[in-house]
C-alpha cells in the first residue's frame, strides 16, 4: 500500500462528504441553529443577571456544543449504510481506520467548525470578555474534533439498530465528560485568572489519544455492523 | 492430575461445571459476609470523628471496589471474546454487567446514606461520587446496547467494543473529574484525610470485599447458566438441570 494512494482515498472521502453536505446545506445548518437556540434558552431560564450568565456561560456553551455534535452523528454513516457505500468502503484495499479518519474530518468540518466560528458571538451573549472569548474558541477548536472522533464510535455501534438516535446519546455522552470538563475548565480558568494552558494541553492530549485509538474502534464497530 | 481446561470453554461443558461450583462460592460468601458484618458492626471500634455512621463503609468501600473491578473483568472477557471469537466469553461479559451495575448503584446509595449525616448532604459533586455515577452510565450503556440489537452475534461484539472503549475512558474520566473538583472547591471534606484505620476495621473491610467477590462469582455463574440455557435452547423446562448434564455428557 503506497502512502499516496492512502491519502488519495482519504481526500476522496472528505471531498465527497463535503460535496454531499454542500448539496444539502439545511442539514448542516440545523445543528448550528439547534446550538444557537439551546444557548439562547438558558438566559430565559435562569434570568438575565450578567454575573450569573458569566458564571454559567462556558459550561452552557460547551454542553450545547456537545449536544449539537451529538445530533449530527446520525448523518455520519447512515446514508452510506443504507445505499451500500459503506460496504464498498470496507472492501477497498486501504485500511478502514484510515478512511474513518476522512469521515470524521468531514463530519468535523460540517458540524464542528461552524460551532467554533460561531462561539465568539454566543460568548458575547453571556458576557464573556476578550481573552476568555479567545480561550473559548481555542478550546472548542481543540475539543470538537475529539467529540467527532468519540462520537463516530457510537454512531458506528448503533448503525441500523432500532432506537439508534437515543441510544447513541446514552452511549456517547458519558464518554464526552472529560472533554466537557477540560473545555469548560479552560474558559473558567482564564476568567478566574488561573490561566487556561493546563486545560488546553489536556484537551490537546485527548485529541491525540482519540486520533490514535478511536478510528480503530470505529472500524471494528463498522465491520461488526456490516457482517 | 491434568485437566483439559479448554474443554470448559464450550458452553455445554461449562454448564455442569458452573452448577457444581456455585454452591461452594455461595456458601463461603455467606459465611464471610456474616463474619465481616459481625466484625464491622460489633467488633470494630467507634470512629472518634464520625461516630457510628462510618460503619456503612463496610458495605460501601467493598461495593465501590467491586464495581470498578467487575468493569475491568467484563472488558477483559469482552476482549477475549473479540480476540478468540469464543461464545462463552461473551456470555461471561453479558452476565457480569448487571452485577457490576448493582454494585455501582449500591456504592452510590450507601455513599449517599453516609454523606447525609457526615457531610450534611445526600449528594456532593465529589470526584469519586461523580466518576462512580459515570461508571453506572457506562454499565447502563453496555446493557442497553446489547438489548437494542436483535442479532445475538452483533449484540455480543458491539457491546464488547463499547466495553473496551469504556475501559480506556474510565481512568481519564476519573482524573478529569478529580482535577475539575480541585479547581472548583477549596477546602472541603475529603475522604482520604482523617483516619488511620484500626486493624479490626481493615480486617472487616477486607472480609466484606472477599465476600462480595465470591458472591459476584456465584451470581455471575448462575446467570451464565441461564444465558446458556437461553442461547443453546436447552430442554430444561421438562425437568431439572440434570437433563442438561446428560445432554452435555452425551455430546
Amino acid at each position: 500500500m503506497s502512502r499516496s494512494s492512502m491519502w488519495e482515498a482519504v481526500g476522496g472521502i472528505v471531498r465527497r462528504d463535503l460535496l454531499l453536505a454542500m448539496r444539502r446545506r439545511s442539514d448542516a445548518a440545523m445543528s448550528v441553529f439547534f446550538l444557537v437556540i439551546v444557548v439562547s434558552l438558558f438566559p430565559l431560564g435562569v434570568g438575565p443577571e450578567p454575573a450569573v450568565l458569566r458564571t454559567i456561560g462556558p459550561g452552557v456553551l460547551w454542553v450545547a456544543a456537545l449536544l449539537a455534535c451529538l445530533l449530527s452523528l446520525a448523518r455520519v454513516f447512515t446514508a452510506d449504510y443504507v445505499d451500500g457505500t459503506l460496504e464498498q468502503m470496507v472492501l477497498v484495499p486501504q485500511p478502514l481506520a484510515v478512511l474513518v479518519v476522512g469521515k470524521v474530518f468531514a463530519h468535523w468540518v460540517i458540524s464542528g467548525l461552524p460551532i467554533v466560528l460561531l462561539s465568539p458571538l454566543l460568548g458575547l451573549q453571556f458576557g464573556l470578555s476578550g481573552e476568555s472569548l479567545g480561550v473559548l474558541v481555542m478550546s472548542l477548536l481543540l475539543g470538537t474534533p475529539t467529540l467527532s472522533m468519540i462520537g463516530t464510535i457510537g454512531a458506528a455501534l448503533v448503525l441500523g439498530v432500532r432506537g439508534s438516535g437515543l441510544l447513541v446519546a446514552l452511549l456517547v455522552l458519558p464518554l464526552y465528560v472529560p472533554v466537557l470538563i477540560f473545555g469548560a475548565g479552560a474558559v473558567t480558568g482564564s476568567m478566574a485568572g488561573i490561566g487556561a494552558e493546563a486545560n488546553l494541553s489536556l484537551l490537546g492530549a485527548c485529541l491525540v489519544l482519540s486520533l490514535f485509538l478511536a478510528p480503530w474502534a470505529t472500524a471494528a464497530a463498522l465491520r461488526i455492523a456490516l457482517e | 492430575m491434568s485437566v483439559n481446561w479448554s474443554k470448559y470453554s464450550a458452553p455445554m461443558a461449562f454448564y455442569p461445571l458452573a452448577g457444581r461450583l456455585i454452591p461452594w462460592f455461595a456458601c463461603v460468601a455467606v459465611v464471610l459476609m456474616g463474619v465481616g458484618l459481625y466484625m464491622g458492626f460489633f467488633v470494630a471500634p467507634t470512629d472518634f470523628q464520625q461516630g457510628e455512621a462510618y460503619r456503612i463503609i463496610f458495605v460501601h468501600v467493598p461495593a465501590a471496589w467491586m464495581s470498578m473491578f467487575l468493569y475491568v473483568v467484563m472488558a477483559v472477557w469482552a476482549g477475549i471474546g473479540l480476540g478468540l471469537n469464543a461464545r462463552l466469553s461473551f456470555m461471561m461479559a453479558q452476565a457480569i454487567a448487571p452485577t457490576g451495575a448493582m454494585f455501582t448503584f449500591l456504592a452510590l446509595l450507601t455513599g449517599a446514606m453516609w454523606g447525609k449525616p457526615t457531610w450534611g448532604a445526600w449528594w456532593v459533586w465529589d470526584a469519586r461520587l461523580t466518576s462512580e455515577l459515570i461508571l453506572l452510565f457506562q454499565y447502563a450503556g453496555v446493557m442497553l446496547l446489547r438489548t437494542s440489537i436483535d442479532d445475538l452475534r452483533r449484540a455480543d461484539r458491539s457491546s464488547a467494543v463499547f466495553a473496551l472503549v469504556g475501559v480506556v475512558n474510565v481512568p481519564i474520566i476519573y482524573f478529569s473529574v478529580q482535577w475539575w473538583n480541585t479547581l472548583h472547591q477549596g477546602a472541603s471534606v475529603s475522604m482520604s484525610t482523617g483516619s488511620k484505620m484500626a486493624a479490626t476495621m481493615l480486617t472487616a473491610m477486607l472480609l466484606m470485599t472477599l465476600a462480595f467477590w465470591l458472591y459476584s462469582v456465584a451470581v455471575i455463574l448462575s446467570r451464565v447458566r441461564c444465558i446458556v440455557i437461553e442461547r443453546e435452547s436447552l430442554p430444561v423446562w421438562e425437568g431439572e438441570p440434570t437433563v442438561v448434564q446428560k445432554v452435555a455428557e452425551v455430546r
